[in-house]
């Protein structure tokens, strides 16, 4: 029977059909529901671990322990879990290890559109990339087969497209994979500067089989139809190409991304009279093609610039284009928005009063940024909030006085804490805000070493953040609740008239989780109201104007009072 | 046949995703292949969002793009304008007239556009406005506006009734199946165009 399922529950469930054991991931869009779901299947071990370095490490000890193991993560996950990557690929794995790691073309959800298929080349790992739901299930398990036979993590490379979309995948039984054998071995397992110089050799023929592999192996498929045209592609673009052409073209599909054919692609070109890669993101077969001297034509025609499509290459290859329909309206844009109720609002509206300068983090508080609360400077990646704020009050001390960090329970725990060490250790004048909404928010509530609740939603340890802060050497940490604004606007202007540095742990859960309690909506008394507009600096999406006075959504507003505290007519009840 | 595409458009929490599953299901029951795309992660929060929803005897590619759409449910007016131009010449586009205003109109950088309705219909495309949140109200929640746009899509489309009411069985709370299908019921009831074949 088959079922309509998502590229990341395909993922999931080969996990369990190929007898995987252990998984351990961080969260982080679009890869996260494939931990999610297989969460669900009680004969894998499961967790969320605090970052994608520590989950990898995990899953890597768990394969060289014996065990079918995988990490899931976003394309910004492999780069802080690219060390164990890079010399797991010197050590092998002893049993699978698969590693999925997820682009986002067109960066729907992410700081940055790199291509994960670099990180291939650079650790010398073989990478495998499905283009539906269907192949994200036998491309898995095969990835399981693939790394015992060689030796070697895999790489799985899913985009969002594959990932976020569903199609019919047809499901079968798990098959029980008994734990290998651990035998010591210093020479494969310890990587001191003699026992690596030998596995680089071993990783280097290891490579050479895994090229002769990709010439003959069947995930890499050749279709011929017109031969005038050639298409060269993988994953979800192969996908574009197949709709926008059909059977106008003949087409080489590549399974296996990494490391690519040589002779299957010249004997493809040398049938075709014009070869096209078309790939999304970077030049990456194209260069390898142009390497081998097969003349291709890619990124002379389309972008190294987000997501592709079917009407995209009709239009480069075909030179067609599809009518459409136009009306005059000025279509006003809708950004995201932090949600009503979200404790976030208030916090920032604090930092706005106060006109200062805000070191951002990863999450839903970065929506922050936008307008009308517009409040924050920066945002690199994953934990930076902290240490650049120590990096700014150390260029200039004046601008301590003036600057905070806001970051993340779940972001801190990630690599904030790192930061905050720094911080303590190098006597820095800093004022960090740990943004505490008990749950990690913008991937869609996963559970953290915070919330005192397992992927499973078993009970945990729960980090004392308190404690932690102050067990690195900040003496000063505060508690606010950031929706009572006359006192955070109180403790955040007195921290940073301090010396030295200070904690502040903003807490409030997150409006969306179960477990909040709602008030009941709040009204405008439309005569009292004197439009002054005071209630809207806070960009509430519950608020808006009608009829010249403010009006407050019912459907929506969940009552947190926020706009209350800033009317001073007494106009909101 | 051939590939039909459909777009399930809105504002981030309208429960865009729900529809597209029932959506999917129904179908796959019928022996279609399909494909859905969906959005996760940031543009959930309150932003716009779309769902893919295509089917036929072999789909290739996940996405529907500017003038292919055969049918657009729009959860709201502004989005139904955002997207018109993915509607395929003839197509039809159902509209649910509720209207979120976006953060740029909240803050009176922007107007939200007047007489949206009038000007989709003047481009030539069948525009059927439905007034859900009444509806939806009168079964019993604000929550089931999806639902009732769920049915109103089911009249225009050719599938058999009963498949569209088991795949709301198996895809909804228990407890809350018989409101659904009273939603469900209520959007059917309302006069749509069919796609052709």
């Amino acid at each position: 029977m088959k079922e309509l399922i998502l590229g990341n529950e395909a993922v999931a469930r080969a996990l369990y059909e190929a007898g995987c054991r252990v998984l351990s991931s961080y969260p982080g869009t679009p890869s996260t529901e494939i931990s999610e779901y297989a969460a669900k299947y009680d004969e894998i071990y499961c967790e969320w671990a605090p970052n994608e370095k520590v989950a990898l490490e995990v899953a890597g000890g768990a394969a060289i322990a014996g065990a079918r193991a995988f990490s899931a993560m976003k394309h910004v996950g492999l780069n802080v879990a690219a060390d164990p990557l890079f010399t797991l690929s010197y050590t092998g794995t002893n049993a699978g290890l698969v590693i999925a790691v997820a682009d986002d073309p067109g960066m729907h959800s992410s700081q940055n559109e790199q291509d994960s298929r670099h990180y291939a080349r650079a650790s010398k790992t073989i990478m495998l990339e499905p283009a539906d739901s269907a192949e994200c299930l036998a491309y898995t398990k095969l990835a399981f087969d693939l790394s015992e036979e060689f030796d070697t993590p895999v790489l799985l490379r899913l985009t969002t497209r594959v990932s976020h979309s569903r199609s019919p995948v047809e499901l079968s039984q798990r098959q029980e994979i008994d734990l290998r054998q651990y035998e010591k071995d210093p020479g494969k397992y310890v990587m001191m500067p003699a026992m690596a110089k030998r596995r680089h050799e071993i990783v280097e023929k290891r490579l050479e089989e895994q090229r002769a592999w990709a010439e003959k192996c069947d995930i890499n498929t050749v279709e011929y139809n017109s031969k005038k045209i050639g298409i060269i592609s993988s994953g979800t673009t192969y996908m574009y190409a197949k709709e926008a052409l059909g059977d106008k073209a003949s087409y080489l599909k590549l399974g296996c991304v990494y490391p690519l054919p040589v002779d299957l692609i010249k004997s493809f070109a040398s049938q075709c009279e014009e070869v096209f890669v078309i790939e999304e993101l970077d030049d990456f077969i194209e260069s390898h093609c142009l390497k081998h001297g097969v003349e291709v034509k890619g990124k002379a025609l389309f972008s190294f610039l987000g997501e592709y499509s079917q009407s995209l290459i009709s239009e480069k290859i075909l030179g067609e284009k599809a009518d459409t329909l136009k009306t005059d309206l000025e279509v006003p844009g809708r950004p995201p928005v932090l949600c009503p109720g979200c404790p976030h609002r208030a916090l920032f509206y604090s930092l706005k009063r106060l006109k200062v300068f805000v070191s951002g983090d990863i999450g839903c508080y970065t929506l922050a940024a936008l307008a009308p609360l517009s409040m924050m400077d920066t945002c690199i990646c994953m934990g930076a909030s902290v240490s650049a704020l120590h990096g700014r009050n150390k260029a200039n001390p004046e601008n301590a006085k003036k600057s905070v960090a806001v970051i993340g329970d779940s972001t801190f725990i990630h690599s904030g804490i790192t930061g905050l060490i720094d911080i303590a250790y190098n006597k820095s004048d800093s004022v960090v805000i740990i943004l505490d909404n008990s749950i990690t928010g913008m991937t869609g509530h996963q559970d953290n070493p915070t919330t005192g609740k397992t992927i499973k939603g078993q009970p945990a340890q729960t980090v004392d953040l308190e404690k932690l802060v102050k067990s690195v050497g900040i003496e000063r940490v505060s508690v606010i609740d950031p929706n009572d604004l006359k006192n955070s606007l109180k403790v955040i202007k007195e921290e940073l008239e301090k010396p030295g540095p200070g904690v502040i742990i903003s807490r409030r859960p997150c409006a969306l989780l179960k477990y909040v309690k709602h008030a009941p909506p709040l009204k405008v008394d439309r005569g009292k109201c004197t439009a002054c507009r005071m209630c809207m600096r806070i960009g509430c999406p519950t608020i808006s104007f009608k009829q010249g006075k403010a009006f407050i959504d019912a459907t929506q507003c969940v009552g947190c009072g926020v706009c209350q505290q800033l009317c001073n007519f007494d106009a909101i009840n | 046949m051939s590939v039909k595409s459909i777009m399930i458009v809105g504002v981030g929490g309208q429960g865009t995703l729900l529809t597209s599953r029932l959506l999917g299901k129904a179908l796959m029951s019928q022996g279609y292949d399909v494909k859905v795309s969906e959005v996760h992660g940031m543009s959930q929060r309150g932003g716009a969002v779309v769902t893919y929803v295509k089917y036929g005897e072999k789909v290739s590619s996940p996405i529907v793009e500017k003038g292919e759409a055969d049918l657009i449910i729009a959860f709201e007016p502004l989005e139904a304008t955002r997207w018109l131009e993915y509607l395929k010449p003839g197509g039809e586009m159902i509209v649910n007239t509720q209207q979120i205003d976006p953060m740029p109109v909240v803050t009176g950088a922007v107007e939200y556009p007047e007489d949206v309705i009038e000007k989709l219909q003047a481009t030539g495309a069948f525009i059927t406005p439905i007034d859900a949140l009444p509806i939806a109200e009168e079964i019993g929640s604000v929550k089931i506006v999806n639902v009732v746009l769920v049915g109103a899509m089911a009249g225009c489309m050719d599938l058999p009734l009963d498949i569209w009411r088991k795949s709301i069985k198996e895809t909804v709370p228990e407890k809350f199946i018989e409101m659904n299908l009273k939603a469900f019921d209520a959007g059917y009831g309302i006069k749509t165009c069919l796609i052709e074949e």
